[in-house]
């Protein structure tokens, strides 16, 4: 027989505001934020943290939420897709990839850009090493990573200057 | 097929006094659970036996890297981007950075813990290789007390380790050397990302006028546990850098390893990559 626990009250900040919700100590951050917080920009690929579709900042660190059990978010900052534009103001990061074109199927898109974020916010000026080491967690099945790659480049160019196209 | 996640409890510490109270209440029913990058991959694809699980994520005693003269001690908790973010682990300890470098992705790199990669005991981790040759320690804790062991012998068979039930890995300390020592690491995968490693090896060597003062060589992904090669260690330990050496190192690390197939590689592949691995390694000495 298996013994069914109990769920737990949890408090998170999501997206800069405050959530307060109740789960299974084990259920998935991923489930949380899609089917108790519905938000389903964050996709769930693999589930088992190889593809990066689920991709999210947990205190400011690029995690995959099919990884992190919902006790541990007590207490904690998350970012979702949802979280990245301000407004009607896109984040320079999905500005580019609507410019060059850095997603088909979509699928994979929201974890791109998180992890494109989590990059930036790190190195504002990456080498193109820095961008496909950023960039190794994310699967693209659509094999569109030559676009994604461009649009990282574009994202950390200043605004004003004209598209530097493909390196 | 994802597994009942009502049935599984998951608690958190609030500190280690109680932590350490509440393994030695019920020993064997909780398991300490740390980064999840493992556990939560089990419980995706249903293979999570254990149903009880101990968070030691908000355990203080279990994080931060200490550097003293003679020593660097991280704690349990010290995730894979910690450990590549360290000045000092960069400086004189750099198999350990190129190890958690090399461990899944950033995102798993920021949640895995070295304590955790540890105690999951599997043959394929990347940062026991690296902690084996620099002769790491470590010390477990429990009601009972703290005690230091060597690493070198904590795994003792495949998934099994010197870990009481009531047991806690608290700290990993690496002896700061006087003098450099050269260091090789590499990871063979599927592919140079993320991927899990087919054959690992860690090593370091002390070069005296074309001999090998000293030396030490460990492996992962060719025998039940991450091996530290002594047999090979001994053959190359004094010795010319010359191709016999090379040949009988290699011949050495063919009887001391017990690679297998699976579902990630070969007996056979693993075997010649493993040689050719330290070939690799003793070359780079003579340069």
């Amino acid at each position: 027989m298996v013994e069914i626990v109990s769920k737990i009250g949890i408090e998170c900040t999501v997206n800069g505001k405050l959530s307060c919700f109740h789960a299974y100590p084990m259920a998935r951050l991923l489930d949380i934020l899609r089917e108790e917080l519905k938000l389903t920009g964050t996709k769930e690929g693999c589930g088992e943290g190889e593809c990066g579709a689920c991709a999210v900042l947990m205190n400011g660190a690029i995690v995959n939420s099919c990884l992190v059990p919902a006790i541990e978010t007590d207490g904690a900052d998350i970012r979702t897709i949802e979280g990245i534009a301000s407004g009607a103001q896109l984040h320079a990061v999905q500005e580019a990839f609507l410019e060059c074109g850095g997603a088909q199927c979509g699928m994979c898109t929201p974890g791109m850009v998180i992890a494109a974020v989590a990059l930036i916010e790190r190195h504002p000026h990456p080498a193109d090493a820095e961008i496909r080491e950023g960039l190794a967690g994310n699967l693209c099945r659509c094999t569109g990573y030559q676009k994604i790659f461009a649009a990282v480049v574009r994202a950390c160019e200043p605004a004003d200057r004209p598209h530097s196209g493909k390196r | 097929m994802r597994a009942y996640v009502p049935g599984y409890d998951l608690r958190v510490a609030p500190n280690l006094s109680e932590a350490l109270a509440l393994l030695a209440r019920e020993p064997g029913t909780w398991q300490p659970f740390a980064g999840g990058t493992d556990l939560m991959v089990l419980l995706e694809a249903e293979k999570l036996a254990h149903k009880r699980f101990l968070s030691v994520s908000k355990l203080a005693e279990l994080r931060g890297i200490v550097v003293t003269a003679d020593a660097v001690t991280m704690g349990a908790l010290t995730t894979y981007t910690q450990v590549q973010n360290h000045p000092i682990l960069q400086a004189e300890f750099p198999l350990v950075c190129s190890a958690a470098r090399e461990t899944g992705s950033i995102a798993t790199q920021n949640r895995g813990t070295l304590g955790g990669n540890i105690v999951n005991a599997s043959p394929a981790a990347d940062s026991p290789p690296a902690l084996l040759v620099y002769d790491a320690e470590i010390e477990l804790v429990s009601a009972r007390g703290a005690r230091w062991l060597p690493y070198h012998g904590f795994h003792t068979g495949y998934k099994k380790m010197l870990l009481a039930p009531d047991e806690l890995l608290r700290l990993i300390r690496l002896p700061r050397r006087a003098k450099p020592w050269r260091q090789y690491y590499r990871k063979v995968g599927t592919r140079k990302a993320q991927a899990i490693s087919k054959v690992c090896i860690a090593g370091a060597a002390q070069m005296e006028a074309g001999t090998i003062r000293d030396v030490r060589i460990a492996l992962g992904s060719i025998a039940p546990i991450v091996l530290r090669a002594v047999k090979t260690e001994d053959v190359l330990r004094g010795a010319k850098l010359a191709p016999e050496t090379m040949a009988a190192a290699k011949e050495t690390l063919s009887r001391e390893i017990s690679p297998i197939d699976d579902i990630r590689s070969t007996a056979r592949y693993r075997l010649r990559v493993a040689q050719n691995l330290l070939e690799e390694f003793l070359s780079q000495l003579g340069r």
